[in-house]
């Protein structure tokens, strides 16, 4: 498995190559359309994340010292979003994501994806990831 | 004044985003400035500054005059019989806030009395109203819409009782974009001993006001929605309640006279308010009622009636789009379009509207219960004002089944 930097890097390289805007969402829309089927019993009320703007599931799970994330939006470019969060964090030690700022959303230009709106399920689906690296720790 | 000259007097309207030129259509929830409205404001802050109703030196009497002369203008506009029912606020929010909260103070409600909002209001004409109700155990019924949005009207008779105390229901609403029919809601009620609360934020820039014709007894608005500084917005009350209500707030010129034992309070409306005033934006009305007065001409309503074909017509012909708020006649419709689209979620439109320079609003738009009546999450809104154009229309349109088919 490749170390956390290593998985942020490849993100952040991918998203390089894209100087349009439509095309970086083409691509987002494309991750989300693939994200892996969450399962539709774990939709409840307690892995929602409401926002104004669109709903995110999300389930958590540990094993072996590693946290593994499952999660959903009915919202694509959400969905996207949401596959790459799992792509670099998935697997990880609670130790390195409680370390990690997470600004590597950022880096790859979604700034607007995660304003600190109360409209935002995503901001809050990365607080929750935060919480369970915490208390995972 | 056609479009051209209009827009010329909107700065922001030649901004870009990301390399586009800026296509403005979130005026639903706040209106642009005029150069007009920001001069004003500048005046004021950088000759005129001085805290009103106080000081003798001519600096404050000019001040006071600035304000209190929009007092009267906006009496004007609404068409109220006297500048004394004009209260400020900072907004339609707070206006409604004031009103709700002077009513349960003048001993207004009793346990058991009920409250009658319409199914499309704003959050800002329910939830100080529910706030109230549970402080005196009141009941809020819901006056319905129908599956085009409009209200329905033949409900009121059995939906008022002795006990309803007031009605509240928006003029246009902002989710809708419906002209609702306020003065037949208003004469029923009335015949009932029932008050009437227009909530005026989206219709005082499109329609023309008059709260006398009208026969409502309060009506607020907002002054951001209709061009004019933010934070300042009006309560207009019929004089003899505003007289029967007692203060909002306490402390500055809301008073008569102060002492340990005994304070007494200003007449209307200074009663209502209380601290020091937006000294600054409340005379930017002036130059937004002007400019208001002004939009009414053949020339910028018919290209506004333009547009909203256009939109129409287009949403029609698509069969993914539901449009919400759809009344059966269309001069019952403002240029507000809120829409559902089959396999396209509000939120992905929206982020892709906005990369291709368009401004547009998804999500609940501070209507959660209407979102539930018509059974989404949330809409996509397209609002429009005076300075858009058919070419801009035209463009939403060409952007938005892009974006659909991205999205597919």
């Amino acid at each position: 498995m490749n170390t956390l930097e290593e998985a942020k890097s490849a993100v952040v390289e991918e998203f390089s190559m894209f100087d349009e805007w439509l095309d970086k969402y083409e691509y987002l829309i494309e991750l989300g359309k693939n994200l892996e089927v969450f399962p539709v019993e774990l939709k409840t009320d307690s892995r929602l994340i409401k926002g104004c703007q669109s709903r995110v599931w999300l389930d958590v799970r540990e094993e072996g010292g590693r946290l593994y994330f499952r999660a959903d939006s009915d919202a694509i470019i959400t969905k996207g979003i949401i596959s790459l969060l799992i792509q670099v964090y998935n697997g990880r030690t609670a130790e390195e994501i409680r370390q990690d700022d997470f600004s590597f959303v950022e880096s790859i230009g979604l700034r607007e994806n995660l304003s600190p709106t109360r409209a935002n399920g995503l901001n809050s689906m990365i607080e929750t990831i935060r919480r369970e690296a915490e208390k995972n720790a | 004044m056609d479009v051209n000259s209009l827009r010329s007097q909107f700065p922001q309207l030649k901004e870009s985003v990301y390399g586009k030129p800026l296509v403005y259509l979130d005026n639903a929830a706040t209106s642009l400035r005029p150069l007009s409205v920001v001069q004003a404001w500048d005046e004021m802050s950088l000759k005129h500054n001085s805290n009103l109703h106080r000081a003798v030196h001519k600096t404050a009497v000019d001040a006071t005059e600035k304000f209190e002369a929009t007092r009267v203008a906006v009496a004007d506009f609404i068409g109220a019989s006297s500048p004394k029912e004009i209260v400020f606020t900072s907004g339609t929010t707070q206006s409604i806030n004031l009103l709700a909260a002077c009513l349960e103070n003048a001993g207004f409600f009793s346990e058991g009395d009920e409250i009658l909002i319409a199914e499309s209001e704003h959050h800002s004409n329910i939830v100080p109203w529910q706030m109230v109700a549970a402080r005196k155990g009141l009941k809020i019924k819901v006056l319905p819409v129908d599956n085009n949005g409009e209200i329905l009207i033949s409900r009121l008779p059995e939906l008022l009782t002795p006990k309803t105390k007031i009605c509240c229901v928006a003029q246009v609403s902002n989710v809708l974009g419906i002209i609702n029919p306020v003065r037949e809601i208003c004469e029923i009620c009335h015949a009932n001993g029932t008050l009437f609360l227009v909530d005026g934020a989206q219709g005082v820039a499109h329609l023309t006001t008059d709260v006398l014709a009208l026969g409502c007894d309060f009506y607020a608005f907002s002054g951001h929605k209709m061009f004019a500084a933010p934070g300042v917005g009006v309560l207009y009350g019929k004089k003899q309640l505003l007289d029967s209500l007692p203060p909002y707030m306490g402390g500055g010129e809301m008073i008569e006279s102060v002492s340990w034992e005994k304070t007494t309070f200003a007449p209307v409306p200074g009663r209502f308010e209380a601290g020091t005033q937006n000294i600054s934006g409340v005379p930017t009305l002036v130059p937004a009622i002007e400019l208001c007065k002004q939009l009414k001409t053949s020339e910028i309503e018919k290209e506004q009636e333009k547009i909203k074909n256009l939109i129409l017509e287009a949403f029609e012909k698509d069969p993914d789009i539901t449009l919400h708020g759809n009344p059966v006649e269309r001069e019952k419709k403002i240029p507000l379009f809120s829409i559902s689209v089959k396999g396209a979620h509000h939120e992905d439109l929206s982020l892709i509207l906005d990369k291709m320079g368009i401004a547009t609003r998804s999500g609940q738009m501070c209507a959660e219960p209407l979102m539930d009546r018509f059974g989404v999450t949330g809409m996509l809104r397209a609002s429009f004002a005076p300075y858009n154009t058919l070419e801009e229309a035209n463009y939403f349109i060409e952007c938005l089944q892009k974006a659909i088919k991205m999205l597919k």
